[in-house]
């Protein structure tokens, strides 16, 4: 096994290419300059416009479709339907295996929510498309919608998430309630949102005979593929998908959406290559979104503030027609140590697009809810809300007694609360304003995402003139996947950055597994260690058997790769560069594969979370109600920081969110429609510049023995939870109002002067 | 998008002959025209630009005091033009308050005076609206309607007006210059636009045709500059909407409130010009008393439309604070943050 070579030397700051270094993203200038190639932006000869019609209704038929005023219009070359569409070789509506979800194809005149596609205008500008889809003028049949958490006789799911327990249990909650001296019962409500990815879902499809091109954003090109393969009945090497970069998708470019699909089939039915472009407001149906929660915490402590039960369950709403369930309560297995712990969902089904990941699925959610309800029983228990958790502090994972791989969250308390100055923070709120008199407060969270593995594989090759190729057909969603993935690679291979060929993106590499659970570069980086140390092994057989070479005799565990050559590990003088080695075996090349996977005997001992502490610091305005966060301070320990500046970006990125989670996101839906009345940038509030305050990123120093070869957790989603929860708090600690409905707005905070 | 003529007319004259057609409208920057025209909320036959017609994009100081501000100069350029602000500083602040810069670059005065409302289900043509689609229903009474109005609707619409620039305008007497088919007219600011009565697709006292060619600040607006603000509450720090804002200037002789200016934003289809307020502030001290009596006489009327009773209490609260910060004199230079709570922020904390 070669060596990781990790220097910590100064002159590779800036030239070095390997794991730990702050390189900028690669792709960077290639982005700001306009030259990357982004799915839409593909114009393959002779290519047609395609635009998806959308039911205006959330629930009922479709009873007729003025095709004929369509066609009429100047530039309209074609209209599919549910009457007039290229045939599937399997029906959608077959869930294949649990990572197929349904979708909307014009299978039926069904219309099961909002913004479902009912037809596809297919023209020869955008323009005549659009106006194409317009002149459509559905009818429907409409029926009663279903709407929010209430909408009808709840049930209580088989799992939830990705085949997580609905219910789980450790200890009797009712015991430790009763024998509590304090004890909260509070429900909190969180709205749906919508992922919202800056780059619209997007494909440009083009057949050729029957083989098939795709150019399409996805998180998970070998799942997509097989996806269209089996839709279409075509073997899965007469499919190429590219996706080269994503502009965002957060979960929702995840797994094949209906769009896409219906992409493939308007090029299938007009014999040329096809663009389909959602617009915004289409975003907000088909292509997933984070369901809306109702969240009701039992808390009980003891007289010295050690919680003696904590009790979490949620409401959630799946669609009518498929399953997913926002697994909003399990947040609370794994951060407090309770001695009795209890988990349950329940939902019901309402006319919306089905639910779908979205950033930290679950324990966005739930971290929100558990942290407002961990900073109201430290205030029932006269407490600090850090000391309160340090009290609470699970030494193994609460709800499995396992021990953790590694646990650096007591360092992130006391480095982000150092930082941010908590100590100054009076208990009781509404204590401090500024020079302005505006009230001011904070608060924290604690943050948490397990650490996920997926499978993954890659291929890695030596060349003859020493250079080194890494192929692995990973995702940059904007993550900086090109950037990070290239320096495990080149420490994989024993090479520079730049001596090594590193190729992504495309459905023709080996299968990278999907970019989601915060897994993408444990897992891709798994594959690209393994394959690279097998392509050294093999190198290193060539010199180690072959007694013209300085390694003769030294076993392939007796060399290290390094800068391009492999040296003796007993006598680092004595070694030969790759070139040599393969010029003199008379080989162009040598490869390798390798492969990441999860190891099960590992998952069996330890529970493996990423952590970290959230301290925030919130305006309002006494009178107008009006908040801004003013400052945030995250530290976060998540394993082996492989790119201490992506690291920060990812971490910044879940901050901001977890602040919008707070304050500003909401899909606002018609109770009586079931539409949605904001799907657009306008009124679907994120925060702009003005409501980000300066953020304090520290990533603790956390080794990990046992997540993976490398020691990397994950931080793609972590940032958010323990944000969320620390705004609130901070909400409350200003204002002694608190606020238990998501997003928190003016009027909430109106009440008291 | 509906296929669309488009003309460009040379004079102000050809531009009145062409948009005085059926189905026609003017297009000044389109920031508002366009994003209705992609959505079909409204599919014009012909659009006629006046972005190139010449004389409408200067600032002009008039000889009897007045200022003159033709309806093509953009957002920007009038709240950055330093004599303006200087002369309506809560002019410019509430300018520099609305959307986003690259909004208010391209943005015109004229423009932004006929703006049309954001609710919601007038934007969403799968909707009922009675705007949108005279006599066809209001799906926002009963709807999503925190944000709607509390002074002035009517059973058949409770949309507001969303315009920032208007609400000072309003306050201070502004004179909208009109040139239509009939020549040239002038009416106040306060009469441009209408409250909804029975009929909300009429939204405002022009006729077709009619071309807003500049809007004018008399000499006496000029009289409070020292004591003038705007205060815009919204749900994020910056491009948002107002979700009630006001205007308030205060011209102070001797520690008495000489002459009092208020007006409200985001709680009627029009800007809503608050004399009853300004008559109860007349000869009295800048106190917070008199204040509150004015917050609560300017609400007088007002009713909630929906779910949306606490922007009453709202407002009220927001034009105590306007008029509080008005008391206190236009700071020498508009706020980092205009108009918000937050501009004044420095930083130190107080326990
Ligand atoms: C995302 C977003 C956020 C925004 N936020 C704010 C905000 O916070 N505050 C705020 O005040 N505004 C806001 N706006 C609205 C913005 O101020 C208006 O869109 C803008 O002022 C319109 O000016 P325009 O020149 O683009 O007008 P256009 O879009 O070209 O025209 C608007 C209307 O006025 C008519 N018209 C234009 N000029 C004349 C004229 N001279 N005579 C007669 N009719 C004319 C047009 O026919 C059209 O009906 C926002 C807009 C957007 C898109
Ligand atoms: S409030 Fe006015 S604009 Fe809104 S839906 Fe009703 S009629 Fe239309």
């Amino acid at each position: 096994m070669p060596e990781l070579n990790l220097t910590s030397a100064p002159a590779h700051l800036r030239h070095g290419s390997n794991i730990g270094q702050p390189l900028t993203r690669r792709d960077g200038v290639l982005k700001v300059t306009g030259q990357a190639t982004y799915a839409a932006d593909n114009h393959p000869p002779g290519m047609l416009f395609a635009v998806i019609a959308v039911a205006g209704i959330a629930h009922g038929r479709v009873t007729s479709l003025d095709v004929a005023a369509a066609k009429r219009h100047p530039g309209v070359v074609d209209v599919m339907t549910p009457d007039h569409k290229p045939q599937l070789a399997i029906d959608p509506e077959i869930k294949t295996n649990p990572f197929v979800f349904r979708m909307e194809v014009l299978q039926s005149n069904e219309v099961r929510y909002a913004n479902q596609p009912i037809a596809v205008v297919i023209a020869e500008t955008l323009e005549a498309a659009t106006e194409g889809a317009v002149l459509l003028a559905p009818r429907y049949e409409t029926l009663p919608a279903l709407v929010g958490l209430d909408a009808g006789e709840s049930f209580v799911p088989p799992v939830v998430g990705v085949g997580n327990p609905t219910e789980n249990h450790r200890g009797d909650i009712e015991a430790g309630l009763a024998s509590a001296q304090k004890q909260i019962d509070a429900t909190y409500e969180t709205p749906p949102q919508y992922h919202n990815a800056m780059e619209p879902h997007a494909i440009v499809a083009h057949w050729d005979g029957d083989n098939l091109q795709i150019d399409m954003p996805t998180q998970g090109l070998a799942l997509s593929l097989a996806r269209v393969a089996e839709l279409f009945g075509i073997a899965h090497d007469k499919i190429h998908i590219r996706s080269p970069f994503l502009g965002g998708g957060f979960g929702s470019k995840g797994l094949m959406a209906g769009p896409p699909v219906l992409g493939v089939m308007a090029a299938k039915l007009v014999g040329k290559p096809v663009k389909l472009v959602l617009r915004r407001e289409q975003m907000y149906g088909p292509v997933g979104h984070r369901a809306p929660t109702r969240q009701r915490l039992r808390l009980g402590a003891d007289g010295e503030g050690r919680l003696t039960a904590l009790d979490h369950h949620a409401r959630t709403v799946s669609s009518t027609f498929d399953d997913f369930y926002e697994p909003a309560a399990d947040v609370s297995h794994t951060l407090y140590a309770a001695p009795a712990i209890r988990t349950s969902h329940d939902a019901v089904r309402v006319n919306t697009g089905t639910p779908l990941f979205m950033r930290a699925p679950g324990e966005a959610t739930g971290s929100i809810a558990l942290e407002s309800a961990i900073d109201e029983m430290a205030w029932a228990c006269g407490m600090d809300p850090l000391a309160f958790r340090l009290k609470n502090y699970a030494e193994v994972e609460p709800v499995s007694g396992k021990p953790f791989s590694s646990k650096a969250l007591r360092a992130c308390y006391d480095q982000g609360a150092a930082r941010f100055g908590w100590a100054k923070r009076p208990l009781q709120p509404r204590q401090m304003r500024d020079d302005a008199g505006l009230l001011v407060g904070w608060g924290m969270g604690t943050a948490t995402f397990p650490a996920l593995m997926f499978q993954a594989e890659a291929r890695a090759a030596i060349r003859r003139d020493g250079s080194g190729v890494m192929e692995i057909g990973a995702h940059d969603m904007g993550q900086g996947a090109w950037t990070a993935l290239a320096q495990i690679a080149a420490d994989a291979v024993g090479l520079d950055i730049d001596r090594v060929a590193f190729k992504a993106g495309t459905s023709d590499l080996p299968d990278a597994g999907i970019a989601g659970g915060s897994a993408h570069t444990a897992t891709a980086g798994a594959a690209i260690h393994s394959a690279g140390a097998a392509v050294i092994a093999k190198l290193a057989d060539l010199a180690t058997g072959d007694e013209r070479s300085p390694l003769f005799g030294a076993g392939n565990t007796g060399v290290i790769a390094r800068e391009g050559r492999l040296i003796r590990r007993d006598d680092e003088s004595r070694g030969e560069s790759y070139s040599e080695i393969l010029a003199r075996a008379g080989i162009a090349e040598v490869e390798a594969r390798g492969t990441g996977a999860p190891n099960p005997a590992t998952m069996e001992e330890y529970a493996m979370h990423a952590h970290g502490a959230v301290f925030a610091e919130v305006k309002v305005d006494p009178e107008l109600g009006q908040v801004r966060v003013s400052r945030m301070v995250g530290a976060f320990a998540a394993g082996r920081i492989v790119n201490p500046r992506m690291v920060q970006s990812q971490l910044f990125g879940g901050m901001i969110w977890g602040l919008s989670f707070a304050l500003h996101e909401e899909a606002v839906t018609d109770k009586r429609s079931g539409r949605i009345m904001n799907a657009n940038l306008g009124e679907y509030h994120v925060p702009v510049n003005a409501d980000v305050p300066p953020l304090d990123v520290i990533t603790v120093e956390e080794h990990d023995p046992h997540v993976n070869a490398l020691g990397i957790k994950g931080v793609g989603e972590i940032g958010i939870t323990g944000s969320a929860g620390a705004v609130a708090n901070a909400v409350w600690h200003a204002t002694g109002v608190r606020v238990r409905k998501f997003p928190i707005r003016i009027e909430a905070l109106l009440t008291q002067r | 998008m509906k296929q669309f003529d488009y003309v460009r007319p040379a004079s102000v004259a050809e531009a009145v002959a062409a948009a005085a057609q059926p189905g026609a409208v003017y297009l000044a920057a389109g920031t508002n025209l366009l994003d209705l025209m992609k959505g079909d909320v409204t599919r014009p036959d012909r659009l006629v630009d006046i972005t190139h017609l010449d004389g409408l994009d200067g600032i002009e100081h008039l000889a009897d005091g007045s200022v003159r501000i033709g309806a093509l100069v953009s957002n920007a350029d009038l709240a950055h033009d330093a004599d303006f602000a200087r002369s309506f500083p809560a002019v410019a602040e509430a300018l520099l308050s609305g959307a986003s810069a690259q909004l208010r670059n391209a943005a015109t005065v004229g423009g932004n005076l006929l703006q049309r409302t954001r609710c919601a289900y007038f934007y969403d043509t799968a909707s009922r609206c009675n705007k949108r689609e005279a006599g066809s229903g209001c799906d926002a009474r009963g709807g999503e309607n925190r944000t709607h109005a509390v002074l002035g609707w009517s059973e058949s619409c409770i949309a507001t007006h969303p315009s920032d620039f208007c609400v000072p305008l309003v306050a201070l007497d502004a004179v909208v210059e009109i040139e239509g088919r009939g020549g040239r007219r002038e009416i106040a600011l306060e009469e441009l636009h209408r409250l909804p009565g029975d009929a909300p697709q009429r939204e405002s006292a022009l006729e077709p045709g009619d071309l807003i060619v500049a809007v004018r600040l008399p000499k006496a607006a000029r009289e409070f500059a020292s004591h003038a603000r705007y205060l815009k509450v919204r749900e994020r720090t910056s491009y948002a909407f107002a979700m009630v804002s006001a205007a308030a200037a205060l011209r102070i002789e001797n520690g008495k409130i000489a002459e009092a200016r208020l007006a409200l934003g985001g709680v009627a289809a029009k800007p809503w010009r608050a004399r009853a307020a300004e008559d109860v502030l007349k000869g009295v001290a800048p106190t917070a008393d008199a204040f509150q009596e004015a917050a609560w006489r300017a609400l007088t009327d007002a009713k909630p439309s929906g779910d949306n009773a606490f922007k009453i209490e709202l407002a009220r609260r927001i034009v105590v604070r306007a008029l509080t910060l008005a008391a206190a004199g236009t700071p020498a230079r508009l706020p980092a943050l205009p108009a918000s709570p937050f501009a004044s922020t420095s930083g130190a904390i107080h326990a």
